[in-house]
């Protein structure tokens, strides 16, 4: 096993955002997309982090990476709650039938 | 070989396995708790990388904030007294070709591109100096994403309670 660098940490994230592409693009569940949405979220901050640690060991790849996990907080929140008021509205939240523009 | 290295083999196929599982699972609450373990491997990783605050936070924020709420959601959103969550999946031989040809995408420009990395030696602690930077260079973003912040938590509260009273009115 070669020791972790640079590009270990960049392939985990690839993956990582992979993995949430597919639950975005496959997914009829609304809470399931938003659980890929974390998925690639990750992703960008595992990079965000190992750029910063590889290059003379700076801090403001990890300070963008705080910054994202607060704005993903922030997005969970008002998701869930956009998801709760279409649910109540369509009895659904299957994506393909949450079909009106216009309540 | 080094105890780091078994670390990062470890907690990297912990994330990713976990995250497969999360993907392809048919029940929603087998994905919830199958992200939950995505997230604490993520959360490992940034330890290898020397970015403990970070860790913490992300074990306090997604681990005990975010993944809470995603199972609230879960739990709200699910019609009657069902013991199976299930959710379906479309279009998945056409996301299939679309990840993966992301991922060939992206691995490619990784092993092509030629990263000068620099040799540093280890981090003790963070904390203080990301103290430091917030309250200097970063101290405007710092308070534009608290306002960020507060406004999307009024706007949550405003439309689930607007949500109940008109549950109730109904009733």
């Amino acid at each position: 096993m070669i020791e972790p660098g640079l590009i270990h940490f960049l392939i985990v994230g690839a993956i990582l955002f992979a993995l949430g592409l597919m639950a975005i693009l496959s997914k009829r569940n609304t809470i399931m997309v938003l659980m890929g949405v974390e998925l690639i979220l990750n992703a960008s901050n595992i990079n965000l982090v190992a750029f910063s640690r590889f290059t003379e060991l700076s801090l403001d790849g990890q300070m963008i990476g705080l910054f994202i996990i607060i704005i993903a907080a922030a997005e969970a929140a008002v998701a869930l709650a956009i998801v709760l008021n279409v649910y109540s509205r369509f009895n659904t939240i299957s994506l393909d039938k949450i079909n009106l523009m216009k309540g | 070989m080094e105890v780091t290295t078994l670390l990062f083999y470890a907690f990297a196929i912990i994330t990713l396995s976990a995250a497969a599982v999360m993907v392809f699972s048919k029940n929603i609450v087998h994905s919830a708790f199958a992200l939950m373990f995505t997230l604490i491997g993520v959360a490992a990783l940034y330890v290898l990388l020397y970015a403990d605050f970070l860790a913490a936070a992300q074990l306090l924020v997604y681990v005990g904030g975010i993944l809470i709420l995603i199972l609230f959601g879960v739990m709200l959103t699910t019609q009657g007294l069902t013991f199976s969550f299930k959710t379906t999946a479309v279009n998945v031989p056409a996301a299939t070709v679309v990840s993966t040809a992301a991922l060939m995408l992206l691995i490619y420009a990784f092993v092509q591109t030629d990263w000068t990395i620099a040799e540093t030696g280890v981090r003790d602690d963070t904390v203080r100096e990301m103290g430091m930077m917030l309250m200097g260079a970063y101290v405007l973003p710092f308070i534009v994403i608290g306002v960020l912040l507060l406004i999307a938590i009024i706007g949550a509260i405003l439309m689930s309670t607007r949500l109940s009273a008109k549950n109730d009115g109904e009733i």
